[in-house]
């Protein structure tokens, strides 16, 4: 029971991160309906800019900032320079491009830092406190879900509470009548390019500490959990990235936990081939409305 | 009627998706509060126009003068600040966004939008501010359309096909809505119709496409009367 218990909270705690990266994906795919397949090495990208600020400077928080910053710069640089001139009447030209993209910023990354782990530091304690007994929640787990929570609640007030959330609401359902009602609908998609990439590399900052250490590649299968949370929470579905982040976390640390950590990714692979087969909309999408097409 | 300045003047106005021309030599003009009947047959250009005029389509020579300004350099998303509302074919509600949703997004650009008017104007939005756009009729989708293009204030409204799938009695209410509001606001309508009865009721002037090109212009009335005319563009 308590090593079960462990499991949840350890899976919980990864599974935040995933929810967090999930969320990104699902950001993108709202307003331009491409999947971000560099969303991994962008992210990567502005955890290593994080890191030479912080290793310059000895301030973890100042790192964290130029991260997050970095985030919101990389991902509109990427919008503005690189994807708003894809050809979007095929999707697979958004995919290969994006994997174009992780080519370029894997190997730029390598020629800069080199191509082994270095070591990234946390903010808190990864020593979990013990509780009756049992040791379940660290103080970095704490600021983990914290984190996360607060991305969620601030995103959450951004599209529904405030009028550029409504703007690019609007610029990414319907993009022609946005702009017939002065919505600037590609200043939208900039900022939601933005956003996700912020999110996504607070993701990384929040992972990397906690498996290998920083490397060029060291979002990939990070992006595949994350990738499987986005599908089985239905592209479309914010809340769903979350619920299937948190679903993904637990899966995989009970997998590895009981089965052995070898296991895990095969978990997450066989989940993801599941739900493409069986439900390929996500758990979370409304069925399409019949009304649209109206 | 003012024979002053028009609000709207377009002269020999051409426009196409790609190398196939759609509009030829279109000119005209709209004074403000002049309702515009654009009739004509399928095909005939009246929706390009209207994108022509709003700016999602570039022109490709001509020009377009609204209040003294070139329109052909503003971008569509200007196009409001101007005071020109374009309610497209096929209603363009956001159908994923509230009927309050919808209606703020109309006066977004103007800080506060004021959507009690609206409400006052169609009782039975009023009643579904928090319904998505798909769960509405047609005629609800058509007065949230046509709300919202309200809640900018606009001087010029391009309105297509405001009648598309709608019950006869539903259409005669936006017509008379129309009416209405040109008399009382000194709005100005172009309005793109393939009902050219409902259409002609109400408008004051009749511009007749044919093939991109305009085959006749004339006051609505003299229009309506006209047999040899209906006969040969306007089919009844």
């Amino acid at each position: 029971m308590d090593r079960f218990l462990f499991l949840t909270f350890d899976g919980l705690s990864r599974g935040a991160v995933y929810a967090a990266f999930a969320l990104a994906l699902v950001l993108i795919w709202r307003a331009a309906r491409i999947v971000n397949f560099a969303q991994g090495a962008m992210a990567v990208a502005t955890v290593y800019a994080g890191y030479s600020v912080t290793n310059a400077t000895g301030s973890y928080w100042l790192g964290f900032v130029v991260a997050i910053v970095g985030g919101l710069v990389l991902g509109a640089a990427v919008e503005r320079v690189v994807m708003r001139f894809v050809d979007h009447s095929s999707p697979l030209n958004g995919v290969v491009v994006a994997l174009g993209l992780v080519l370029i910023i894997q190997g730029v990354l390598g020629m800069i830092y080199g191509n082994e782990f270095l070591p990234a530091p946390t903010a808190f304690s990864r020593d979990a406190f013990e509780v009756g007994g049992v040791a379940l929640l660290s103080r970095y787990d704490i600021f983990v879900f914290a984190s996360v929570g607060a991305v969620v609640v601030l995103l959450t007030l951004l599209f529904t509470r405030t009028p550029t959330g409504l703007r690019m609401r609007a610029a990414a359902f319907a993009p022609d009548v946005s702009r017939l009602l002065g919505v600037p609908v590609g200043g939208m998609l900039t900022l939601g390019w933005a956003l996700a990439a912020a999110v996504g590399s607070l993701a990384g900052l929040l992972v990397i500490p906690t498996e290998l250490g920083l490397h060029p590649t060291a979002m990939d299968v990070v992006f595949i959990s994350a990738f499987t949370a986005a599908v089985l929470g239905g592209l479309d579905s914010p809340i769903g990235a979350v619920i299937g982040g948190l679903v993904v976390g637990l899966l995989l640390s009970y997998v590895s936990g009981y089965l052995g950590a070898t296991v895990a990714p095969m978990a997450v692979l066989i989940l993801l081939v599941v739900v493409l087969l069986g439900r390929p909309d996500g758990l979370f999408t409304r069925a399409r409305t019949k009304a649209r097409a109206a | 009627m003012t024979t002053s300045e028009p609000l709207l003047d377009v002269a020999g106005l051409n426009a196409g998706y790609g190398a196939a021309p759609v509009l030829r030599d279109v000119s005209l003009s709209v004074q403000a509060g002049q309702i515009v009947a654009v009739l004509g047959a399928n095909g005939a250009g009246k929706t390009t126009l209207l994108r022509t005029l709003s700016g999602l389509l570039p022109a490709t020579s001509g020009s377009i003068t609204f209040d003294g300004i070139d329109l052909r350099h503003v971008k569509v998303e200007r196009m409001v600040r101007h005071g020109i509302a374009h309610v497209p074919e096929g209603r363009g509600v956001v159908t994923e966004l509230t009927v309050e949703e919808n209606l703020r997004l109309g006066g977004l650009w103007r800080g506060k939008p004021k959507l009690d008017d609206v409400y006052e104007l169609f009782p039975p939005l009023a009643q579904r501010k928090s319904h998505l756009g798909h769960q509405l009729s047609g005629g609800e989708r058509q007065m949230l359309a046509i709300g919202r293009a309200l809640v900018a204030q606009p001087r010029l409204l391009l309105l297509d096909e405001p009648s598309l799938g709608l019950a006869p009695k539903v259409t005669a209410q936006i017509m008379a809505l129309l009416r209405d509001l040109r008399d009382r606001t000194g709005l100005a309508v172009l309005l793109v119709e393939q009902n050219v009865r409902s259409a002609l009721s109400v408008a004051d002037v009749g511009i007749v496409l044919a093939l991109g090109r305009i085959a006749t212009k004339d006051t609505a009335s003299e229009l309506a009367g006209n047999d040899d005319l209906r006969h040969a563009y306007l089919g009844f």
